[in-house]
């Protein structure tokens, strides 16, 4: 018997929580995972389909034994009701992120063509920024912030992931 | 009829029989506290809100029932604390009240304002702020559930002032409605035949019992099992009176302070059976080196706990005492004569090594503890504070009784034992219940002496009295070149203290006295405390120092000048 390995086989795991929408359920799934010393990546919450219920993307730096771990601690909160990992392959995964950069009025043709490869869109206009919206995987999001660092990143917030599993499977384990 | 917040929330105590309530009135629990006299609710009042949570929690682990805590808002329900994050580690079920600033003054930093549910967060199954009286009900209701079900644990409830004075319509919920908390008390009868045929080609099979097997009262199944498949039991220190432990089979604590022979059953073991254990880091030591040559079944109602710390083969969630019964048919009747064999040698070698402290006349903390249990037949509550009496009491009182041993084990917190004798006494009046701590626990929470008074408690109480932090010490010693910083502390006469509490006091000084005043205790009707000056750089053996593997111990030397 050898004991549970720890610092192997990490990757980026995703993690789709359904919990009770009530005061402080944030705030539980946070602290578990800053007092359990699990590697946070990202973290987003909203309503989900059903009424009272949010519904929580979570990327976590793990191994399987850790992930097994994280899943079975997430369950001992009380408002937690289900928790499953999302297969990358079998998932619609998505991110938002907003970018604002510098372009002066000589460069705006430039940065027009290039939002226009990625399908981005310009959202906002000043007389020597833009803004930048686009919407996808992370690595197209990567991409295009690269694409457009020289320009002068102004500002950049991105969301974080949000998972759904494809086709008639639910995240919530029904058909 | 309308009632106000405080009227239902006694109410609600009712319909869960809550029995006695220890805490400490406040400012923002006044209107809770004015109406109590109305109920016929017990009330210790105690004299810090840490003892209350302790008693609170002696309470319910003497019992098995809910311990219910109570204290004003900030610096009452920050006390708690200490007493919450006890009762959490050990899975005590626990209900804590603490009042809370009016809802219209949260977060303004108001006087006695501190976030209590933010801060008892991590150390509660669950907690609640309740801000409007309608939700009352429901919230004690799911309060008791949760912390009595499943694996249990503390539950807090923080009540703002203005909804305990509100008033609303009452009525009990009938059921309970919590879509994300269903305790699996059922094994999977799959994982369970697998269990059983690995427990049946076992040649080597050793059962370790936790406090699981207590919480379940499952001790006439774990016991049943062990005789019928042959199975030496070895346990955690809270695992402690699973089983009397007297019987042969029975082999005692394993881990950092187990006997030799107990630790090396461990790493020679070719299966363990974990009932209601958390292969914590005390019995285990070093994780990677646990039990090298064993397979695992865990069984724990706690998914979370299996596979928390060391690799398990075949995991079962569920009651303990529900699947030893699922298993016992299963299991085929096996004698394991070699393998007893090999143990009985290394115990009788263990045992050997013992003689020193009979031999010597100094006034050792052994001889002390073993004329307790002589005295008592090991059938009385033991409710033992942190440290190295805490470690002789486990080594030295082998519990006859079920749940006999009362001991802060996962958080270790010095200053338990007084404040969890008053819950225990009060919640098993019918047994005898002796406290044990050292001098430097004992003087954390000493000021309970007074409650015990009050509450005319005839608690034995027994100072183990070395004049130091006496296992930092031993630490210091061995591992740290004898640099005692820190831990010599003075205290004062404990007898002549207790008389000024109005309790018989005495001091022994003498080995030759012990039996006596050991049982001039017992002979006592009321409350009694025995301050026994014992030899003072005594030290605990064996000991697994700090991340070695349990079978490198260090021993009890074997000659003593």
């Amino acid at each position: 018997m050898s004991a549970v390995p720890l610092n192997e086989d990490y990757s980026r795991r995703t993690l789709v929580a359904l919990m009770a929408d009530r005061p402080g359920v944030l705030s539980r799934v946070s602290n578990l995972f800053r007092r359990r010393n699990y590697n946070i990546e990202s973290l987003t919450v909203g309503h989900s389909e059903t009424p009272n219920i949010s519904r929580m993307t979570i990327v976590v730096h793990a191994n399987d034994a850790v992930l097994e771990q994280v899943i079975k601690q997430l369950y001992t909160l009380i408002d937690v009701t289900k928790v499953s990992e999302i297969d990358d392959q079998e998932a619609v995964i998505r991110e938002l992120a907003l970018i604002k950069i510098h372009a002066p009025s000589g460069k705006r043709a430039e940065v027009k063509q290039l939002v226009d490869i990625f399908r981005a869109q310009i959202i906002d206009v000043s007389h020597d920024s833009m803004t930048v919206e686009i919407t996808g995987t992370e690595d197209k999001v990567n991409s295009l912030i690269e694409i457009l660092r020289p320009f002068g990143l102004k500002e950049l917030t991105r969301t974080g992931r949000v998972a759904m599993a494809r086709g008639a499977q639910n995240t919530n384990g029904e058909q | 009829m309308k009632l106000n917040g405080a009227k239902i929330l006694w109410k609600c105590f009712e319909r869960e029989g809550v029995e006695v309530v220890f805490g400490i009135t406040g400012g923002a629990i006044m209107p809770v506290y004015h109406e109590m006299p109305n109920y016929p609710i017990r009330h210790v009042t105690m004299r810090h809100e840490q003892a209350a949570a302790h008693a609170a929690d002696g309470y319910a682990r003497a019992t098995g029932k809910v311990g219910v805590c109570m204290s004003t808002s900030g610096p009452g329900a920050t006390n708690l604390v200490t007493g919450i994050a006890t009762a959490y580690m050990d899975s005590s079920p626990l209900v804590a009240v603490t009042g809370q600033v009016a809802s219209s003054a949260l977060g303004t930093d108001a006087f006695q304002e501190a976030d209590v549910t933010g801060i008892t967060m991590p150390i509660t199954k669950h907690n609640y702020l309740l801000t409007d009286v309608k939700d009352m009900p429901v919230v004690v209701k799911e309060a008791f559930y949760i912390a009595r079900t499943g694996r249990p644990g503390p539950v807090l409830i923080d009540i703002a002032k203005d909804a305990q004075m509100a008033e609303t319509e009452f009525t009990y919920p009938e059921s309970i409605n919590l879509p994300g908390y269903k305790p699996h008390l059922q094994g999977n009868m799959r994982q369970v035949r697998q269990a059983a045929e690995m427990i049946n080609e076992a040649r080597r099979p050793l059962l370790l019992a936790g406090r699981g097997v207590i919480i379940a009262e499952a001790e006439e199944e774990l016991r049943t099992l062990a005789e019928k498949a042959h199975i030496p039991i070895v346990t955690s220190l809270l695992g402690k009176g699973a089983i009397p432990e007297t019987h042969e089979l029975c082999l005692g604590m394993g881990g950092m302070h187990g006997e030799a022979y107990v630790n090396h059953a461990l790493q020679e073991t070719d299966l363990i059976v974990g009932i209601g254990a958390r292969f914590d880091d005390r019995l285990t030591g070093r994780a990677e080196t646990f039990a090298p040559k064993a397979k695992v079944i865990h069984v724990d109602i706690s998914p979370a706990e299996i596979g928390k710390r060391v690799p398990v083969d075949v995991p079962i969630v569920g009651d303990a005492r529900n699947v030893l019964e699922d298993l016992l048919p299963l299991v085929q009747p096996a004698r394991h004569k070699d393998w007893l064999a090999w143990i009985e040698k290394r115990r009788e070698d263990s045992l050997s090594r013992d003689i020193l402290f009979k031999e010597s006349d100094k006034l050792q903390p052994q001889y002390v503890v073993r004329n307790i249990w002589e005295l008592t037949e090991g059938k009385a509550i033991m409710v033992s504070d942190v440290g190295q009496n805490q470690m002789w009491e486990a080594q030295y009182y082998l519990h006859q009784r079920f749940g006999g041993l009362i001991t802060s084990g996962g958080l270790g917190t010095m200053g338990f034992a007084l404040p969890a004798a008053i819950g225990t006494t009060v919640g098993r009046p019918e047994c005898p219940v002796w406290a044990v701590a050292g001098d430097g626990g004992f003087q954390m929470t000493c000021q309970e002496l007074t409650t015990i008074v009050q509450e005319e408690l005839p608690i034995k109480i027994v100072i183990l009295n070395n004049g130091y932090l006496g296992m930092v010490r031993q630490w210091q010693e061995l591992f740290f070149e004898k640099n005692y910083s820190a831990t010599r502390i003075v205290g004062p006469d404990f007898a002549k203290l207790a008389q000024a509490y109005g309790i018989p006091g005495r001091t022994v000084e003498e080995k030759s006295k012990v039996a006596e005043a050991l049982q001039e205790a017992q002979a006592t009707e009321g409350p009694i405390l025995i301050d026994f000056h014992i030899e003072q750089e005594h030290n605990v053996f064996p000991i697994v120092p700090a991340g070695k593997p349990i079978d490198r111990m260090l021993r009890r030397p074997v000659e003593e000048d």
